[in-house]
């Protein structure tokens, strides 16, 4: 054997674990793809047969058969409401102090690890903050209104990273071209800094709800039961008539908060239910989701620096 | 026309106020002390909102010892640490956290055996190997196991993995903890890949182009030169993992039978930190009993874990940062 074929030899061995390696790869990926085939599979097969218009517009009930998930997803969505109501002025405002407005100083240097350290906070101990701070303390109760203001802290971190990275990438000419107009710092931020980052905006707003909807243990942890079979009241109807604000102070439950209760019983009529409600809940994060992908694609291309 | 009409106007204001220098400048004066007020006053509303994060924290902190500093005057802080039983609820109770940690420790162990090997290679394989369309479609598909709401993960666990574990080991019990691990294992890998594939993408081309110049395959380019390059990143991608995994809660609650059980063996049923937590919050507790109280401790518990990661991965930041 000559020096060349040696070399070839060597060559090939080495390319061998390249091929090697790329199989092993696609193994990786595909035991996480696969995994969520399995997951919408099965959901899908337990849970699409109890899929009915009587199953969004029912209460839960002790009977599998006839029980629906009209409080949990009445529930899920004013929670959402206050939630955003609440996250969205509080992030935006904090990312736009931070990226424009704070000075190299201590103050923005605790902000910032506090931000940084808050997206590693476990969800549960939220929970626990809202427990002895919004239930005990300020007397909220367990109510919706408790539940919107935990999530809202708890995606603060995230709304407010996704807006610093829309500003941030705002070249500064924009700045100074206002500026040079003699336009107050305030002008420009608003005039000009918050349209355009609107849909990057948009975007952690909608990942963050997504990742809301989803939460269960913080709510479980304040104490929200899992059995209602009413909902909140509606703002001046009913008798007496409820104030426009009584919905807030109500009892209420959510999507999570149903499927864990249909889960955790041992009948197995009722974990159909939880795969059909999963299913439901799983439309609903991933389509926000999906919504966010595409705003953030159909928006970027439309602006060019 | 028009311009002797402005004429005429500005003509107008002048002979009906009398202006002269020094008002205007007055006036001037005026506006841009009231638009500097204003511009003042928006700042401070601004910052206030930023400031809300500390505030958080400091909530978080205050309600955490202020209930558990009632707890430990029951229960003192040496015996909470070391106690090999957990039963709080009996009449007969003990605190020993051991227990609780126990669970949390065997559950992220055979979650991270999953989440760290799988997202690695992943994020090698992404980086390194997959072409810029495989990338594009693979990745996202990817990152939706992060987007599913980990109560279902528990559903899946405890009605779809546990019974096909049970095919290959029937002597698994119903609640156990591997099932949950594994679960939890598989929602975690796109923290890692995500974070891991980023940093190895931040490597600059010329470090890989010098190894290549040098006759090294890709394979042993991404071994020996991106992934060392790139390991602050990647160390900090794992710690991600790990927290995430300690804090993990539904899963575990749904999945691994909630029984406090002083063990690190997987086949088990085990209590959690948090599943804990969760337990305890399913009851109706009195506030201010001492089981209402041992949430908190547990709590706290959880907490000073998840910080003492969070300083692991800013000292491994920051020890292993490459500065190119």
């Amino acid at each position: 054997m000559n020096r060349t074929d040696e070399l070839r030899a060597l060559i090939r061995k080495h390319k061998r674990w390249d091929m090697i390696f790329g199989v092993v790869g696609l193994l990786a990926l595909s035991v996480g793809i696969l995994t969520l085939v399995a997951l919408f599979v099965d959901m899908a097969v337990a849970g699409i047969p109890r899929l009915s218009g009587d199953f969004f517009t029912s209460f839960p009930s002790r009977r599998a058969a006839q029980a629906g998930i009209l409080s949990a997803w009445v529930g899920s969505i004013l929670v959402m409401l206050v939630t955003a109501i609440a996250a969205v002025p509080l992030g935006i405002a904090g990312a736009v102090y931070l990226e424009e407005y704070a000075r190299k100083n201590l103050l923005t240097d605790i902000i910032e690890i506090n931000i940084t350290n808050l997206a590693g906070v476990p969800s549960i101990i939220y929970g626990l903050l809202a427990l002895g701070l919004f239930v005990y303390t300020f007397g909220l109760g367990q109510s919706i209104l408790t539940a919107g203001l935990t999530l809202a802290l708890l995606i603060l971190p995230i709304v407010i990273t996704t807006t610093r990275e829309a500003l941030r990438s705002i070249p500064q000419h924009v700045r100074e071209a206002a500026y040079a107009c003699g336009a107050s710092k305030w002008q420009v931020v608003n005039h000009h800094l918050l349209p355009y980052s609107l849909p990057g905006i948009l975007t952690g707003v909608i990942i963050g709800l997504s990742r809301a909807i989803g939460e269960t243990a913080p709510i479980i942890t304040i104490g929200a039961l899992t059995f209602i079979a009413f909902l909140p009241p509606v703002p001046f109807t009913g008798e007496p008539a409820a104030g426009a604000f009584d919905w807030l102070f109500s009892p209420f439950t959510v999507m999570p908060i149903q499927i864990f209760n249909w889960t955790s019983r041992p009948d197995p009529s009722f974990h159909q239910n939880a795969a059909a409600a999963s299913f439901v809940l799983v439309f609903m994060t991933l389509g926000m989701n999906a919504l966010a992908i595409w705003l953030r694609y159909r928006l970027r291309k439309n602006i060019k620096w | 026309m028009r311009m002797s009409q402005t004429t005429t106007a500005t003509d107008a204001t002048m002979s009906s106020v009398p202006m002269d220098g020094s008002a205007k400048l007055a006036e001037y004066a005026r506006t841009k002390a009231q638009r500097k007020r204003r511009e003042r006053a928006i700042e401070m509303v601004l910052l206030l909102a930023a400031c809300v994060s500390v505030f958080t924290t400091a909530g978080i902190v205050y309600i955490l010892v202020k209930e558990s500093l009632v707890f430990f005057a029951e229960v003192p802080l040496w015996t909470f640490l070391t106690d090999t039983q957990w039963t709080p609820l009996f009449s007969d109770a003990h605190f020993g956290i051991m227990v609780l940690m126990a669970g949390t420790v065997s559950s992220s162990l055979v979650a991270l055996s999953i989440a760290i090997p799988l997202g690695t290679i992943i994020a090698i394989y992404l980086s390194e190997f997959a072409g810029h369309k495989t990338r594009e479609i693979l990745k996202p598909i990817l990152e939706l196991l992060s987007g599913v709401p980990t109560i279902i993960y528990g559903y899946f666990a405890l009605l779809f993995v546990t019974p096909l574990l049970q095919k290959i080991y029937p002597d698994l019990p119903g609640f156990n903890v591997l099932s949950a691990g594994i679960v939890m294992g598989i929602m975690i890998i796109p923290y890692v890949s995500s974070l891991s594939e980023d940093a190895m993408r931040a490597v600059p081309m010329s470090l890989r182009e010098g190894s290549y110049a040098m006759g090294a395959t890709r394979f042993q380019t991404a071994v020996n030169v991106v992934v060392p390059a790139a390991f602050s990143g990647i160390a900090s991608a794992y710690i991600l993992g790990i927290s995430r995994a300690v804090g993990e809660t539904m899963i575990l609650a749904v999945a691994a039978g909630m029984q406090p059980n002083l063990s690190l063996n997987p086949l088990e049923p085990a209590a959690t930190i948090t599943s804990y937590i969760v337990q305890v919050a399913l009851g109706d507790l009195p506030h201010g009993s001492v089981g209402y109280q041992t949430i908190f401790a547990a709590g706290l518990s959880l907490l000073v874990l998840t910080l003492c990661f969070n300083l692991l991965g800013h000292w491994l930041r920051r020890r292993f940062r490459e500065v190119y």
